[in-house]
C-alpha cells in the first residue's frame, strides 16, 4: 500500500503550480469573468501546449493516458487558482463522455481534436427541475426519418455557448425503472432548433447556460452507444467528473486556509498579530482538520475510479458530501478571519467563497451524496 | 498511489483473519461503545491480550529483541483492519501499549528494555500515565510533584489525578520535577514507578457513569531507585513528546477500529429501533447522520493511511498526522450522541432495567463518550497545538 503521490506526479505539482501563477493570476481570472469567453484562446493553447487537455484520454486520441490520480493533482492546482474556463466543460464532462460511451469514430473524431485545444465540449444533462436522478431526464428524443428530433429544456449546462459540441442526455422511451431509456447524443454547435442563452451567475468564474432544443434534428449516427441505455456511461462520467470537482475544490479550500493563516501572521489587533489569540488558533485548526479530511477522501476516491473498484461510487459520494461541506466552512472562516477586507471584491476571497458555492451544487450537495452513502451502506 | 496489498501482506491479513476466526473468546459481546475497558471485563481482556501476544499479533512494530515482531506500520494497519471487521475486543494494556513500551524502547536502557515492553506486551504488567495533577492539567508542565535526590534513590512527594487503571497497574510512567529552578520544562524527568512502593495510595474517582475507571494517587516520601529514570533526569518534556507522534499514529488506528465497530454496532440499534412509527434507518434525517458517521469513520481511516505512507517513505509527518485525535474525539461523541436520539426515551434508562436497550450500554458509552475531549489533551489545548505548530500561528 502506498497513499501518496509519486515523484512524476509532485513533478506534475511543482510545474502546474509554477505555471498557474504565471498564467492564471488574479487579474487574469478577474478580466475572464467579466467577459463570456471565460478564457482566452492563447491560455487555452497553453493547457494544450502542457498536455493536459488530453491528461486522461489513450495515447491512440492525442492523450496523455494518465490516470485520475495525476488528474487530482493537476485540478487541486487548478482549484488554487479558481482557474476560469471550460476546462472542466471540455475535458471531464463533453470529453470524458465521448470517451465513455461514444462510437470509435465519435471518439476518433472529437478526443484528439480536444486535446489538441481545437475543439470544446460540454455536457447537457440537468434540466429545470435540477433533478439529479434519471426521472428528471424528460428532455425527448422522438425517432423520425431514420434520425431523431430533441425537444427539451436543459439548465446550469456549464460553458454551453463555448462549445462545439454537446452531449445531450434525452429520453428516447419509458421503461421499467427510469434509467431505461435515457440516451446520450452527441450535438454539433449549429444544429437547428437548439438555441444557447448565457445566464448570469453568481460565481462568474463558471459560465451557466440555458440549453433549449425545439423540434432539433439530430442524424442517427448522433447517438452515442446502445438506444436507451445510456444512463450507466453517464453515471460513470459523473462519479469521475465528481471525483475531478472534489479535488478542485480541495484545491481552493488549501489555498484559503494559506491565505488566512498568512494574514493572521502580520495583521495587528490590540498589539499583537491576530493569530496569537485562541479565537482566530481553533478556528484555522478545524479549517486545517476539514481540508486534511477532504483531501484523504478525495484522494481515496481518484485511487478507487482509477481502478474500477467496486466501492468507487461509494468513494466518490463520500468525498463529495465531505468536500462539499469542507469547502464551505473553509472558505466561511477565511472571510470571517479576514474580516472586513475579506468581505471585500478587491480581496480574492470572494472568488473562492463562490466558486465553493457553485461546486456546491454541481452533480449534487452533500444531502444528497449522504443519503446516497445510506443507500450504499444498505441502510 | 496505490492502496491493494501485496501477495505477502494479504497472507497476514488471511493468517490473522484465520486466527481471530477461533481465538475471539466466545463470552465477549460487541456491543456498545468504549474504547476504554470497563471494569467488568478486564479478566476477559486481560486473557484475550494475552492471546494475542502468545500469536505474535500485538507490538508488531516493536522490535524484536524486546518482545515485539519487527514489523512496519503497514502490517500494525491490515492487522487492526482485521480487528475491525471481526468485531474483536480491545487490548486490556491500552496506555502501557500504546505509550509506556514505544517510550522506553526509545528511551530506554538495554536493561529497562530487556525489563519492561514484553510484559506490556503480554498484560502482565499493566501501565498507567502519571501526568495530570490537580494544578496541571492542560498545562502539564507546570507539574508539582517533587523528586529530592537522597543518595541512589529518588524520593518523591505529591499528588496525580484522573489516572486510568491505577487501581490495577502495576507500573506508573511518572513525570516528576526534580529541578525548581529553572523554566518549568526543563525540570522535569521521567520516571518507570513501581506502584507497589511503599508511599503511594491509590484512590478511585467516581465519574460521570458511577463507575470509578480513573483514580487519585498521592506519593508520601516514596523511595525510587534512580536506574527508574528514563532518558536522562531532566529530560522528562522530551522523552514524553517524542514518542507522541508514533503514540498518535498506533493509538489512531485502534481508535479508528473501536470507532468502526461502535458504528456498526449503532446501525444495528437503529434497525432494530422505531421512530415514529417507523424503523430508524428509514427516517431521512437519521440516515443524513449515519451516512455521515460513515464517511467521518472512513476518512480517518485514509487519513491514517496517508501518514502512515509517509512514515514508511521515511518522511517527516504532516498535517494529516495530527489531526486525527481532534477528529476522531468529534466523531465518536456525535455518534454517542446519536445513540441517544435513536434510542429515545429510551436512553434513560440505565442497566438494571428490563427495559433497557441492550442493557443499558449506549447511556454509558455517552456519559464516558464526553471525557473524549478531555483526556490525551483537551480539544482545545489539540487545537492550539496545530495552528502553533503545523500553520505556523504565533506563541502567545
Amino acid at each position: 500500500m502506498d497513499f501518496g503521490f509519486s515523484p512524476e506526479q509532485e513533478m506534475l505539482r511543482a510545474t502546474a503550480r509554477k505555471f498557474l501563477e504565471n498564467e492564471c493570476t488574479s487579474g487574469f481570472v478577474r478580466a475572464r469573468m467579466e467577459e463570456p469567453a471565460g478564457v482566452t484562446d492563447e491560455f487555452w493553447a497553453k493547457l494544450a501546449e502542457q498536455g493536459w487537455l488530453g491528461l486522461v484520454y489513450p495515447e491512440e486520441h492525442g492523450g496523455s493516458g494518465l490516470g485520475f490520480v495525476d488528474l487530482t493533482v493537476l485540478m487541486e492546482e487548478m482549484g488554487r487558482v479558481v482557474m476560469p474556463g471550460p476546462f472542466f466543460s471540455t475535458v471531464l464532462l463533453g470529453g470524458l463522455a465521448i470517451r465513455e460511451a461514444g462510437s470509435p469514430a465519435q471518439q476518433k473524431e472529437w478526443l484528439a481534436r480536444i486535446a489538441a485545444g481545437r475543439a470544446r465540449t460540454t455536457l447537457a444533462w440537468t434540466e429545470p427541475s435540477a433533478r439529479w436522478d434519471a426521472a428528471g431526464v424528460t428532455c425527448a428524443a422522438r425517432e423520425d426519418k431514420g434520425g431523431f428530433v430533441l425537444n427539451g429544456t436543459k439548465l446550469f449546462v456549464l460553458d454551453a455557448h463555448l462549445a462545439d459540441a454537446l452531449v445531450v442526455v434525452a429520453r428516447t422511451g419509458e421503461g421499467k425503472t427510469p434509467e431505461e431509456g435515457v440516451s446520450l447524443f452527441l450535438v454539433p454547435k449549429g444544429t437547428r432548433g437548439v438555441e444557447v442563452k448565457l445566464l448570469p451567475t453568481m460565481d462568474q468564474t463558471r459560465k451557466l447556460c440555458e440549453v433549449s432544443f425545439k423540434d432539433a434534428p439530430v442524424p442517427a449516427d448522433a447517438l452515442m452507444g446502445v438506444k436507451g441505455r445510456g444512463w450507466p456511461a453517464l453515471e460513470r462520467v459523473v462519479e469521475r467528473a465528481t471525483v475531478a470537482l472534489c479535488a478542485e475544490m480541495c484545491g481552493g479550500a488549501q489555498r484559503v486556509l494559506d491565505m488566512t493563516t498568512d494574514y493572521a501572521k502580520i495583521r495587528v489587533a490590540f498589539g499583537k498579530p491576530i493569530g496569537t489569540y485562541q479565537g482566530v488558533k481553533h478556528k484555522a485548526a478545524d479549517m486545517l482538520v476539514d481540508v486534511e479530511n477532504a483531501k484523504s477522501l478525495t484522494y481515496y476516491a481518484a485511487w478507487a475510479v482509477d481502478e474500477n473498484a467496486p466501492e468507487a461510487a461509494l468513494a466518490a459520494s463520500m468525498a463529495k458530501a465531505y468536500v462539499t461541506d469542507a469547502y464551505r466552512k473553509v472558505a466561511g472562516a477565511g472571510i470571517q478571519l479576514h474580516g472586513g477586507i475579506g468581505f471585500t471584491w478587491e480581496h480574492d476571497l470572494h472568488l473562492y467563497f463562490k466558486r465553493a458555492k457553485s461546486s456546491e451544487f454541481t452533480f449534487g450537495d452533500a444531502t444528497y451524496h449522504r443519503e446516497r452513502v445510506a443507500q450504499l451502506i444498505n441502510l | 498511489m496505490d492502496l491493494s496489498l501485496t501477495p505477502e501482506q494479504e497472507a497476514f491479513g488471511a493468517t490473522v483473519r484465520a486466527w481471530l476466526k477461533t481465538n475471539i473468546p466466545r463470552e465477549w459481546k460487541p456491543m456498545g461503545s468504549s474504547e476504554i475497558p470497563r471494569a467488568e471485563q478486564y479478566e476477559l481482556l486481560r486473557r484475550w491480550q494475552h492471546a494475542l501476544f502468545d500469536a505474535g499479533f500485538i507490538g508488531l512494530t516493536w522490535p524484536k529483541e524486546y518482545g515485539g515482531r519487527g514489523l512496519t506500520f503497514m502490517e500494525e494497519l491490515i492487522l487492526q483492519q482485521e480487528m475491525a471487521l471481526a468485531k474483536a475486543p480491545p487490548i486490556l494494556n491500552v496506555l502501557g501499549v500504546g505509550m509506556a513500551g514505544p517510550t522506553i524502547v526509545a528511551w530506554g536502557t538495554e536493561e529497562q528494555k530487556k525489563r519492561y515492553p514484553a510484559k506490556i506486551l503480554s498484560c502482565e504488567e499493566i501501565w498507567c500515565q502519571g501526568y495530570s495533577e490537580p494544578n496541571a492539567g492542560s498545562d502539564l508542565a507546570s507539574l508539582q510533584t517533587r523528586a529530592v535526590k537522597d543518595g541512589e534513590y529518588w524520593v518523591i512527594n505529591g499528588q496525580k489525578v484522573w489516572t486510568s487503571f491505577a487501581h490495577v497497574s502495576e507500573y506508573m510512567m511518572l513525570l516528576a520535577r526534580t529541578d525548581p529552578n529553572v523554566p518549568k520544562h526543563k525540570g522535569i524527568t521521567y520516571f518507570l514507578l513501581d506502584m507497589k512502593l511503599p508511599g503511594v495510595t491509590v484512590k478511585p474517582l467516581r465519574q460521570i457513569t458511577g463507575e470509578a475507571e480513573f483514580n487519585e494517587v498521592f506519593f508520601d516520601n516514596v523511595r525510587v531507585h534512580e536506574s527508574q529514570v528514563l532518558g536522562g533526569v531532566n529530560n522528562g518534556w522530551a522523552v514524553g513528546l517524542t514518542t507522541l507522534m508514533y503514540e498518535r499514529l498506533t493509538l489512531g488506528f485502534g481508535l479508528q477500529v473501536r470507532l468502526r465497530i461502535a458504528l456498526e454496532g449503532l446501525i444495528d440499534l437503529a434497525r432494530r429501533m422505531e421512530k415514529s412509527g417507523r424503523v430508524v434507518t428509514k427516517d431521512p434525517v437519521m440516515r443524513q447522520k449515519l451516512a455521515q458517521l460513515w464517511i467521518d469513520t472512513e476518512c480517518l481511516k485514509y487519513t491514517g493511511a496517508r501518514a502512515i505512507t509517509k512514515l514508511l517513505r521515511g518522511e517527516m509527518p504532516g498535517p494529516e498526522a495530527s489531526t486525527g485525535k481532534m477528529a476522531w474525539v468529534d466523531t465518536h461523541q456525535r455518534l454517542q450522541e446519536l445513540a441517544m436520539e435513536i434510542e429515545g426515551p429510551y436512553s434513560q434508562l440505565w442497566k438494571g432495567s428490563e427495559w433497557a436497550v441492550e442493557g443499558g450500554v449506549w447511556p454509558q458509552s455517552f456519559l464516558r463518550s464526553r471525557a473524549n475531549s478531555i483526556e490525551g489533551g483537551t480539544t482545545e489545548i489539540q487545537k492550539n497545538i496545530i495552528a502553533e505548530r503545523l500553520l505556523g500561528l504565533p506563541k502567545d
